[in-house]
C-alpha cells in the first residue's frame, strides 16, 4: 500500500471547521450531508421509539392521541425530508458521482455548499417546531386541517420543508448539468456506471417534482396565514386539489427515495459476483422509466377520496406499470448473480437483504394499487408495512450497503468485517420481525395513526416493538464500528473489492480533485478484465 | 464533454431584429386585449392562449435566444412543457370527470 | 489533458477544462431553474383552471373588476423591459461597456414601473374591498352564494400575481448585483455569462406574465363594455 502519512488528500489538505464549512470540495460536503442526515435519523428514530412503546399496549398509556399524532408527524418529516431524500443522493451521489464519471468536481461547487446550507436551514426550523411542540397534521398536511384547525407548529414545519426542497432542487440540477457536461473523455452515457444512471434519473425527479410541492406549501402557507380561500371547502374551494399537488410530488418522491438505492445494488451486485451486469442498458433505461411513470400514477393515493371513479380506474391501471421497470432491475441483479464468483461481503449481504425486501415492498404495492384491495387496506397497517418495506428496507438497506462498500474509499480504512457482517443479520431480522406483523396487522384492519387499538392486536404488535429494539441495535452497531475504524481499522488500498469504478482506480481517500491526471476511459463499466488481480484481496 | 456542442452562443442577432420582436409583442398585447372584448364564446379563451404562446414563443426564441441553443437546451424546455401537460392533465382526469361514473354514497 | 488543475480565473473556474464548458454548463443550468420554475408555477396553473372550471361565470364577473387597460400597459412596460435585458446580453456579447450598464440600468427602471403600476392595483384592491378571507369581502354583481366563488378567484389572483411580483424583486436585485459588477468593468465579450444567464430569468418571468394577463385580466370582457 501507499504511505499515507505523506501523501496529500481531500481529507488533509486543510484543517480547521472553516475548512469545512467552506469547502468547496463535492468530498466534504457529501460528508457534512452524512452528519447532518445521521442527526436527523436518530431524531426519527427516537419519535419511532416512543411510537412502538405507546403500541406496546392496547390502552393509549404511554401518551396522549394528541402527543401520538405529533410523534408520527414527526418520525415521519424527520425521516423523509431529512434524512430518506438526502440521504443516498446526498451523502454518496455527492461524493461519487463526479468521481465515477472522471470529473474534478460538481458543475457548480458553490450551489452544491449552498445546498447543504439550505438543508441545515430548513431543518432548524423544523427542529424548532418539533422542540417547540410539534405538528400534528401527518406529514401529508391534509388540507382543510392544517389550513384552519389544527393548533401545532404548521408554518414553521412546512418553511423547513419548503426550505430543504430547494436544496433536493439544486443538488438535482447540480447533478444533472454535470453528467450532461462534466464527464471524462471516453465515458459515454452508456459506459456510466448504473449508480450515476440511477441518479440522474432521481435529479430528473428532484427538479420536476419538487416545485410542485414548494407551491403547495406556499399556497398552504398563505391559507393559512393570509386566510386566502384556494383549498378551503368553506368557500366552494375543494381539498381534493391539495392531495393531487401534494402527491403529484410525494409519489415521485418514494421514487426520489429509492431510485438511487437501486444504484447502489447494481454496483455492489456486479462487484461481488464478479460480473458485468446483466442487461447494462435495461437497468440504466428502467431508472429513467421508473423516474417518467412515477409521475403518472399519484392519484392512487386518492382512491378514497372524492376523487372520481374514472379518475380512480386510470390512476389504477397506470400504477402497475411502475411494475415493469422495478421487475426488469430485480429480475437483471437475479441473473447477474448466476454463475458468478459470488462472495459474501457485508455490502452484498445488505444487496440480498435489500433484493427481497423491496420485491416484498414491491409487490404489496401492487395490492394497493388495485382498487377493490385498497379500499379494504386504506390506512391499515398494511400500508405502513408497504411503504416500510420499499423504504426502510429498501432505501436504508441500500445506504448501508452503500457505505459499508465505499467507506475504505471515503476514510482510507476498512471497517471490521465480523461486527459488520453480525449489524447486517441483525438488521435483517430486526427489520422483518418489526414489520411483518405489521401486514397482517393491517389486513385484520388495525387502522394506522390511532394511539390504542383492541386487544386482539396486542401480540402482534409487541412482535413488532420487540423487532424495533433488535433493529434499533442493528443501526447503532456500524455508528460504533465506523467510528472506531477511523482510527483502528485496517488501511485500505485503492481498490480493496476489485472493483471497477473510476472512483477505485483513484487513491484511498482520493486527492483533492479526485485524480492525479484525468482519466481516459476506454471500457465498458464493469469489465473486470481491466482490474489487476493483485489488488484483489476479497475474504 | 462528450455531448457534442452543436452551436455555441458565438451568434449576435442584430438589433434591428430584437426592436421588430418587441414591436410584434406590443402589438399582440393591444390585440388581445382588444378581442377580449368581442364575444367569440369558448373561442375567446382560445384566442386569449394562442396569442399568449405565440408571445411565448417569439421571447424564447429571440429574446433567451433558444434557436441559436443547444438540442439539449430545446430538449429541456420541450420536457419541462410536456411535465406541465402531465400535471394539467392528469389532474384535469379527476376534475373533468367526476360524474362520468356514479358511486354509492357520495 | 496534460495539465489536469489549473489556476481558477472567472471564465475558468478549477472544474471545467475549457471556458466554452463553462458557459455551456452554467445556461444549462439556468434553463433547468426555468423548468423547475414552470412546475412553481404550474401548480397554481392547475388549480386556476380548475376553479375556472368550477365556476365559470363568477370568474368571468370578478375578472371584469379588474382595470384591463391598466393591464395591458403593465405588459408592455413588461416587454420593453425584456427589450432593453436582451440589449445588454447583446451589450454583453459586443463587449461594450458602457452599453451593458445603461441598458441594465434602463431594464430596472422598466421593472420598477411594472412592480409600482402593480402595487397601484393591489392597493384599488384593498380599497374596493376584494381581499379573500377578510370580513368586508364583497365583488358587486354577485348573489351573497357565490362572494365564497369570487374569493376564490381572488386568492388565485393574488397568490399568482404576488409569486410573480416577487420573482420580479428577486430579478431586480439580480440587476443591481449586475449593474454593480459591469460598473467596475468585470464583463467583456470573453465573459458575459451572467448577464446572459441572468436574461434567461428576467425573460422567464417576463413569459410567466404574458400569461397571467390574459387569463386574469381577460376572461369574457363583453360581459361589461
Amino acid at each position: 500500500m501507499q504511505l499515507t502519512a505523506e501523501r496529500e488528500h481531500y481529507l488533509n489538505a486543510s484543517y480547521g471547521l472553516k475548512s469545512w464549512l467552506l469547502t468547496k470540495d463535492h468530498k466534504r460536503i457529501g460528508l457534512l450531508y452524512l452528519f447532518t442526515i445521521t442527526l436527523f435519523f436518530f431524531i426519527g428514530g427516537a419519535f419511532a421509539t416512543l411510537i412502538r412503546l405507546e403500541l406496546l399496549t392496547p390502552q393509549g398509556d404511554l401518551v396522549s392521541d394528541d402527543v401520538y399524532n405529533r410523534l408520527f408527524t414527526m418520525h415521519a418529516i424527520a425521516m423523509i425530508f431529512f434524512f430518506m431524500i438526502p440521504s443516498i443522493p446526498a451523502v454518496l451521489g455527492n461524493f461519487f458521482l463526479p468521481i465515477m464519471i472522471g470529473a474534478r468536481d460538481l458543475a457548480f461547487p458553490r450551489i452544491n455548499l449552498l445546498s447543504w446550507y439550505l438543508l441545515v436551514a430548513g431543518g432548524a426550523f423544523a427542529l424548532f417546531a418539533m422542540i417547540a411542540g410539534g405538528v400534528d397534521t401527518g406529514w401529508t398536511f391534509y388540507t382543510p386541517y392544517s389550513t384552519t384547525y389544527a393548533n401545532g407548529w404548521v408554518i414553521a414545519t412546512a418553511l423547513g420543508i419548503f426550505i430543504a426542497g430547494f436544496s433536493s432542487i439544486l443538488t438535482g440540477l447540480n447533478f444533472i448539468v454535470t453528467v450532461h457536461r462534466m464527464r471524462a473523455p471516453g465515458m459515454t452515457w452508456f459506459r456510466m456506471p448504473l449508480f450515476v444512471w440511477a441518479n440522474y434519473a432521481t435529479s430528473l425527479i428532484q427538479i420536476l417534482g419538487t416545485p410542485v410541492l414548494a407551491v403547495t406549501i406556499v399556497l398552504l402557507f398563505v391559507e393559512r396565514v393570509f386566510h386566502l380561500g384556494i383549498f378551503d371547502p368553506a368557500r366552494g374551494g375543494d381539498p381534493v386539489l391539495f392531495q393531487h399537488l401534494f402527491w403529484f410530488y410525494s409519489h415521485p418522491a418514494v421514487y426520489i427515495m429509492v431510485l438511487p438505492g437501486m444504484g447502489v445494488i447494481s454496483e455492489v451486485i456486479s462487484t461481488f459476483s464478479r460480473k458485468p451486469v446483466f442487461g447494462y442498458a435495461f437497468v440504466a433505461f428502467s431508472s429513467v422509466a421508473i423516474a417518467v411513470l412515477g409521475f403518472l400514477v399519484w392519484g392512487h393515493h386518492l382512491f378514497v377520496s372524492t376523487q372520481s371513479a374514472f379518475a380512480g380506474l386510470v390512476f389504477s391501471f397506470l400504477s402497475y406499470f411502475v411494475a415493469i421497470p422495478s421487475a426488469i432491475k430485480v429480475f437483471n441483479w437475479t441473473a447477474t448473480l448466476y454463475k458468478g464468483s459470488i462472495s459474501f461481503e457485508t455490502p452484498m449481504l445488505y444487496a440480498f437483504g435489500f433484493i427481497g425486501l423491496f420485491t416484498i415492498g414491491g409487490l404489496t404495492g401492487l395490492f394497493l394499487a388495485a382498487l377493490g384491495i385498497d379500499i379494504h387496506v386504506t390506512d391499515t397497517y398494511f400500508v405502513v408495512a408497504h411503504f416500510h418495506y420499499v423504504m426502510v428496507g429498501g432505501t436504508i438497506m441500500a445506504f448501508l450497503a452503500g457505505m459499508h462498500f465505499w467507506w475504505p474509499k471515503i476514510t482510507g480504512r476498512m471497517y471490521p468485517e465480523g461486527w459488520a457482517k453480525l449489524s447486517a443479520l441483525i438488521v435483517f431480522v430486526g427489520f422483518n420481525l418489526t414489520f411483518f406483523p405489521q401486514f397482517i396487522l393491517g389486513y385484520m384492519g388495525m387502522p394506522r395513526r390511532y394511539h390504542a387499538y383492541p386487544p386482539e392486536f396486542q401480540v402482534l404488535n409487541v412482535l413488532s416493538t420487540a423487532g424495533a429494539s433488535v433493529l434499533a441495535i442493528g443501526y447503532l452497531m456500524p455508528m460504533v464500528y465506523f467510528t472506531w475504524s477511523l482510527k483502528y481499522g485496517k488501511v485500505a488500498g485503492a481498490n480493496p473489492w476489485g472493483a471497477t469504478g473510476l472512483e477505485w482506480k483513484t487513491a484511498s481517500p482520493p486527492p483533492v480533485h479526485n485524480f492525479d491526471e484525468t482519466p481516459i476511459v476506454t471500457h465498458d463499466a464493469y469489465d473486470y478484465s481491466t482490474v489487476h488481480g493483485e489488488e484483489i484481496q476479497v475474504g | 464533454m462528450q455531448d457534442e456542442i452543436d452551436s455555441p452562443q458565438h451568434h449576435v442577432d442584430s438589433a434591428g431584429t430584437y426592436v421588430a420582436v418587441l414591436v410584434t409583442l406590443l402589438f399582440l398585447t393591444i390585440l388581445t386585449t382588444a378581442v377580449a372584448y368581442v364575444d367569440l364564446g369558448y373561442f375567446s379563451t382560445v384566442i386569449a392562449l394562442g396569442i399568449a404562446c405565440t408571445k411565448m414563443l417569439l421571447v424564447a426564441l429571440f429574446f433567451m435566444h433558444i434557436r441559436h441553443s443547444t438540442k439539449l437546451t430545446k430538449l429541456v424546455v420541450v420536457g419541462g412543457l410536456l411535465w406541465l401537460a402531465i400535471l394539467l392533465l392528469l389532474t384535469l382526469t379527476d376534475f373533468a370527470t367526476r360524474t362520468w361514473i356514479g358511486v354509492p354514497g357520495r | 489533458m496534460a495539465d489536469h488543475s489549473h489556476t481558477e480565473t472567472l471564465d475558468l473556474r478549477v472544474q471545467f477544462d475549457t471556458a466554452e464548458q463553462q458557459k455551456d454548463c452554467s445556461t444549462l443550468g439556468m434553463w433547468i431553474f426555468l423548468i423547475t420554475e414552470v412546475m412553481f408555477f404550474g401548480g397554481m396553473f392547475a388549480a386556476y383552471t380548475i376553479y375556472r372550471q368550477f365556476y365559470p361565470e363568477v370568474f368571468a364577473i370578478a375578472s371584469t373588476s379588474l382595470n384591463a387597460k391598466i393591464g395591458a400597459f403593465n405588459t408592455c412596460v413588461l416587454l420593453l423591459s425584456s427589450f432593453t435585458m436582451v440589449m445588454a446580453v447583446r451589450a454583453g456579447q459586443l463587449g461594450k461597456q458602457k452599453a451593458i450598464v445603461g441598458w441594465l440600468i434602463l431594464t430596472l427602471i422598466f421593472g420598477g414601473a411594472f412592480l409600482g403600476v402593480k402595487g397601484i392595483e393591489w392597493h384599488e384592491k384593498f380599497v374596493e374591498h376584494h381581499i379573500p378571507g377578510q370580513a368586508e369581502f364583497h365583488l358587486e354583481g354577485l348573489p351573497q352564494s357565490e362572494q365564497g366563488h369570487a374569493q376564490i378567484f381572488f386568492s388565485l389572483y393574488f397568490s399568482m400575481t404576488g409569486l410573480h411580483a416577487l420573482h420580479m424583486v428577486v430579478g431586480a436585485g439580480m440587476l443591481i448585483w449586475l449593474l454593480l459588477e459591469a460598473r467596475k468593468g468585470t464583463f467583456s465579450a470573453k465573459y458575459y455569462t451572467p448577464i446572459d444567464v441572468g436574461g434567461l430569468y428576467w425573460h422567464f418571468v417576463d413569459i410567466i406574465w404574458i400569461f397571467l394577463f390574459p387569463l386574469l385580466y381577460l376572461i369574457d370582457r363583453h360581459l361589461k363594455v
